[in-house]
């Protein structure tokens, strides 16, 4: 598993591996923002924790596909089936490697993000600790996503279709705390719910993204 | 013995829908033009909502459908994973779309009574908003059969998609209840409430349900039926191919 998860986040932070593509997405999304709502100071901080969250997501989108392409296409994913590992260690494995390349630079680089957009100085602590709590959450909901799309010789943007809804509630709780966050309220609630989801997904997704890397391996 | 996997035969399957559809057609078309005139033409009008209190026989009806056609959908897809039925799989297929196509009648019809009512034509409550979600799923859910060749392949990456997806739609209803306080009222009909809507708007209501669901359940036999004959007939190219 080690190995596995070692080799893994080698092939995604060389050269090709993408990896440094999705920050850098994340910090075009987040330049591009002003320039579409305007540069007032009040507007950014207001909007700031939901476009922070939205960036992550997206740039997080934007990666999932290469968590079983490459290995799809030169075998070693077969290697990985046949071998004495369970498809769901595989699987969890692939989700945390996803999440140390992907999801743990967009947590360290939100905050430089959100001075960008003027976040207020309350907001910083709760927008870390949402994305830390959420974006495992969306590393394991994308592993199943790609999971499901893997044998497709198009799937990116049906990829997107399918895993968009599904990271509704995580959007939904983890926006929700950074914003009550910024605003100087309460926001244990959100935050309890978004580290419940982020539980339940860790727990149970992993066998169904395992069900259907067999069902696509067949 | 009678029980209904036997029904999980495609030939014993269309035998028995051809036999009921006529049925269920015309008892579908009587019950939804019964329930329609009765409503709209011979029920007084709400005091303060005026006519526009009409647009609930098409509104009610399609809401619960399109929740009750992914359930439908839902138990297909079990009965696949666990029974490996084929007619099953292919009934959550040909449910996916009705069920699709109820949620945007919902959706236009709550928007048209929205307009005058509410004074918008969409507001981001939590109703609205998880129907809008749900579309998106049922949307997913058909681009993923609609994507992959192999029909057994697609039986079972859409049934564990309509698994996974039935337990985020719930959770995207009570996440949406809590990002944002609802406009749209209350159910109108419920089973433990003392009192639902006036009985005047609740029995032509009813019949509408009814001829709602009808028609359901017989959109569903003829797609599945349609679902089966084409396999079949692919089936049949392939062997003439061969020989």
């Amino acid at each position: 598993m080690i190995a596995l998860l070692i080799r893994d986040m080698k092939l995604g932070t060389r050269a090709g591996g993408g990896f440094g593509l999705g920050l850098a997405f994340f910090l075009i999304v987040v330049v591009l923002v002003p320039f579409g709502v305007g540069p007032e100071t009040g507007r950014l901080a207001l909007i700031a924790p939901g476009i922070l969250w939205l960036g992550a997501l997206l740039a997080c989108l934007l990666s999932l596909d290469r968590i079983f392409a490459l290995d799809w296409e030169d075998g070693s994913l077969d290697l990985l089936a046949t071998s004495p590992l369970p498809m769901e260690a595989a699987v969890s494995v692939k989700a945390l490697a996803h999440w140390l390349t992907t999801g743990l630079p967009l947590v360290l680089a939100a905050p430089v993000l959100g001075v960008l957009l003027s976040l207020p100085a309350a907001g910083y602590a709760p927008l870390i600790l949402s994305l830390a709590l959420g974006t495992p959450a969306l590393s394991v909901i994308g592993t199943f996503g790609a999971a499901l799309t893997v044998g497709l010789k198009r799937g990116g943007l049906l990829l997107s279709l399918l895993v968009l809804p599904l990271y509704v509630p995580t959007l939904i709780f983890g926006a929700e705390m950074a914003r009550r966050g910024a605003e100087g309220m309460g926001n244990t609630t959100p935050m309890l719910m978004l580290a419940g989801i982020t539980c339940g997904t860790i727990a149970l997704l992993p066998f169904a993204s395992a069900a259907v890397l067999r069902v696509n391996l067949r | 013995m009678a029980s209904i996997w036997q029904y999980a035969n495609p030939r014993k399957f269309i035998d028995t829908t051809d036999r009921f559809l006529p049925w269920l057609s015309a008892l579908a078309l009587v019950s939804l033009v019964v329930g329609l005139v009765w409503g709209f033409f011979f029920t007084p009008e709400d005091y303060r909502q005026g006519s526009t209190v009409k647009i609930i026989y098409l509104h009610v009806p399609s809401a619960l459908m399109a929740i009750n056609a992914w359930l439908m959908m839902l138990v297909a897809s079990l009965v696949w994973i666990v029974r490996r039925h084929h007619v099953s799989a292919l009934a959550a297929r040909a449910a996916a779309p009705i069920g699709a196509t109820m949620t945007v009648i919902a959706l236009v019809t709550g928007a048209i009574w929205g307009q005058p009512m509410w004074g918008t034509w969409w507001a981001w409550d939590p109703r609205l908003t998880s129907f809008l979600i749900l579309f998106l799923f049922y949307l997913g859910y058909m681009a993923l059969w609609a994507a992959i060749e192999n029909d057994d392949t697609a039986a079972d990456l859409t049934s564990v998609l309509c698994l996974v997806g039935s337990v985020f739609a719930l959770l995207s209803r009570y996440a949406v209840n809590f990002w944002n306080q609802g406009l749209h009222q209350g159910a109108s009909l419920s089973l433990d409430k003392e009192e639902n809507v006036a009985d005047v708007f609740y029995h032509p209501l009813l019949v509408s349900i009814a001829g709602f669901i009808l028609l359901f359940v017989a959109l569903v036999f003829l797609r599945t039926q349609t679902e089966i004959r084409a396999r079949r007939m692919r089936a049949l190219l392939a062997r003439e191919r061969l020989q």
